[in-house]
């Protein structure tokens, strides 16, 4: 079995120096998603190409500032050559700030926060359409889905039942202004996903059994299903851990060398 | 006479009974656009998302990618108003292969007022890197256009309205990307019009032959990508040149025939349609009137 929390910390040492590379970007919301994303793309996804040239399984970064995880989780499938990495963001990079589908292995543009999950609902209504197996992913801040658009999608999912869907929720309680409780008030997000017709369950965000369990389980529901992934902003890092400030922000050399060095790497 | 929401509808069922890959998507409003005539036919492939044209318009992109060819529609309001981030972030920038088809457009939506009379989804879409922007101005038009669409790759947007528009077109006519049709060879002026306002254009046309005066009309079906060579051509050979369109001035046809001609010909060019102002409810006909949509204020402009 692959050592799926030795590629979380490899993931997290590419985040750090892609973010320090590019002196912006996000690293908080990165690392709160790291072990979702390696559980998908390491474990869970089907990542070969249908008749169609379609991919069997789909995913979609709705959280789309999370792109420096998602680039690094991409280049440790090959889909993005891993010399490309420190491009993020700059001029003559095709690696944007947020993801586009110039990216080989992103389907879609994302990063306006609010969309992904209609994306996702369209791309598994057509594989029940089409009769087409495989399922699709998507993952979603718990701050983004203050969007309305996300709630439409998930009557959507809902009326259209589709049990390909599999909304992932990296619930790390912070956004940009603060707390998620403070800012909006998601308040149980448990019994709304419930209500909405979800098979809902929450699990340790950072867990890999957990997180493999939970993917697994939605394979075998027979409705959309929701993943509450209870994470920490900034996982990893012993300063930017629950820290709101490490939303959005470049980092220094000297916090570069401290965060690589609390990851057991080389600076 | 026929209106051009009802040709799409008629589309819909006409191709959907050809092609299993077409799929529709609308938005609580399959009667007004004419979507209900295919989701009737072929249920598994319509798909009403309520009210939420957000969703929608996300939705029908997801399903676009996975290569479906996907027709979604709404009030342009709607459209091109509630969802034009979706449709500028996730149709346009990912250059999603998707047809959207706006009902509704203009003040001639009438008694429904101003919240439902789009006039600047023109404006709003033609900023819109990689998109393409059909007018259709009668049935024939609009069938053949959205056949055209069909052929076309990325983001399309065609402006279809409520009431019934004369005919003008029949089976042989071409309607291509970037390209526009000419009436008559008049060399006292040109007009300019779009969907709805090419019958009054044409109308005007007539009645400034029986006084004289000999101008043509220019049907300028496809705004994005616009047909530059026509306008410049029409600008160096006629006198005159006005455009008259159901759409906000600011952004619309007339905006970009300036663009056009300040660019390549410089010459004037007198605009008609709606002079930075919102809509209001009343009889289409009567709002034609009271904003100066009419074949008579075209009349008095050549005639000044």
């Amino acid at each position: 079995m692959k050592d799926l929390r030795k590629i979380s910390n490899e993931i997290r040492k590419d985040i750090i120096e892609m973010i320090h590379s590019a002196g912006s970007g996000h690293p908080g919301g990165s690392m709160s998603c790291v072990e979702i994303l390696v559980c998908l793309y390491h474990q869970i996804m089907d990542l070969s190409l249908d008749e169609n040239n379609m991919r069997k399984d789909k995913f979609i970064l709705s959280k789309g500032h999370a792109a420096p995880a998602y680039y690094a989780v991409l280049s440790s499938k090959g889909f993005i050559p891993k010399e490309d990495l420190l491009s993020l963001r700059k001029i003559d990079s095709y690696l944007e700030g947020h993801p586009s589908n110039k990216i080989n292995g992103v389907d879609v543009s994302s990063g306006s926060l609010g969309q992904g999950m209609s994306i996702a609902n369209g791309m598994a209504l057509e594989k029940k359409l089409s009769k087409k197996g495989g399922n699709v992913y998507c993952l979603l801040g718990d701050g983004e889905i203050e969007e309305g658009q996300v709630w439409e999608a998930f009557m959507s999912a809902n009326k259209y039942n589709l049990s390909n869907v599999v909304a992932i929720i990296d619930n790390n309680g912070l956004q940009i202004d603060g707390t998620v409780e403070s800012v909006k008030k998601l308040d149980k997000l448990y019994d709304k996903m419930v209500a909405f017709g979800f098979n809902t369950t929450i699990i340790d965000g950072h867990d890999i059994n957990e997180i493999i369990d939970a993917l697994e389980d939605a394979k075998l529901s027979n409705k959309p299903n929701c993943i509450i992934a209870k994470t920490v902003k900034g996982k990893g890092i012993s300063f930017m851990e629950n820290n709101v400030s490490w939303h959005g922000k470049g980092i220094s050399d000297d916090d570069y060398n401290k965060a690589i060095n609390e990851l057991g790497g080389n600076v | 006479m026929k209106s051009t929401r009802k040709a799409y509808g008629e589309f819909l069922v006409e191709e959907g009974a050809k092609n299993n890959d077409i799929v529709v998507f609308d938005a609580d409003l399959a009667t007004a656009t004419q979507t209900k005539m295919f989701a009737e036919k072929f249920p598994n492939r319509h798909f009403d998302m309520g009210i939420s044209e957000q969703d929608m318009v996300g939705t029908a992109c997801g399903m676009a990618i996975s290569e479906k060819s996907v027709f979604a529609s709404s009030f342009a309001m709607f459209l091109a108003g509630r969802a034009y981030e979706q449709i500028r972030n996730t149709a346009a920038y990912s250059h999603v292969n998707i047809n959207f088809c706006a009902t509704h457009s203009g003040l001639a939506v009438g008694e429904d007022g101003a919240t439902h009379q789009c006039v600047e989804d023109i404006a709003l879409l033609n900023v819109i890197p990689s998109m393409k922007i059909f007018s259709p101005a009668d049935e024939m038009a609009t069938k053949s256009i959205l056949k055209e669409c069909l052929k076309l790759d990325g983001p399309k947007y065609v402006r279809l309205g409520r009431s019934d528009t004369p005919d003008i077109y029949s089976s042989v006519d071409k309607f291509e990307l970037g390209s526009s049709h000419t009436f008559g060879t008049g060399k006292d002026g040109t007009i300019f019009a779009t969907g709805m306002t090419v019958s009054i254009a044409l109308e005007a046309k007539e009645i400034l032959k029986e006084k004289g005066i000999n101008v043509r009309v220019v049907d300028l079906y496809s705004i994005k990508p616009i047909d530059k060579n026509n306008i410049i051509k029409c600008a160096r050979e006629t006198d005159k040149l006005i455009s008259i369109e159901d759409h906000s001035i600011i952004g619309g046809i007339g905006s970009i025939i300036s663009n056009v001609l300040s660019d390549e010909y410089p010459k004037k060019l007198i605009k008609i349609g709606v002079d930075d102002m919102f809509g209001k409810s009343g009889n289409a006909k009567k709002l034609y009137e009271m904003y100066g949509i009419t074949k008579e204020n075209i009349i008095e402009k050549f005639i000044q």
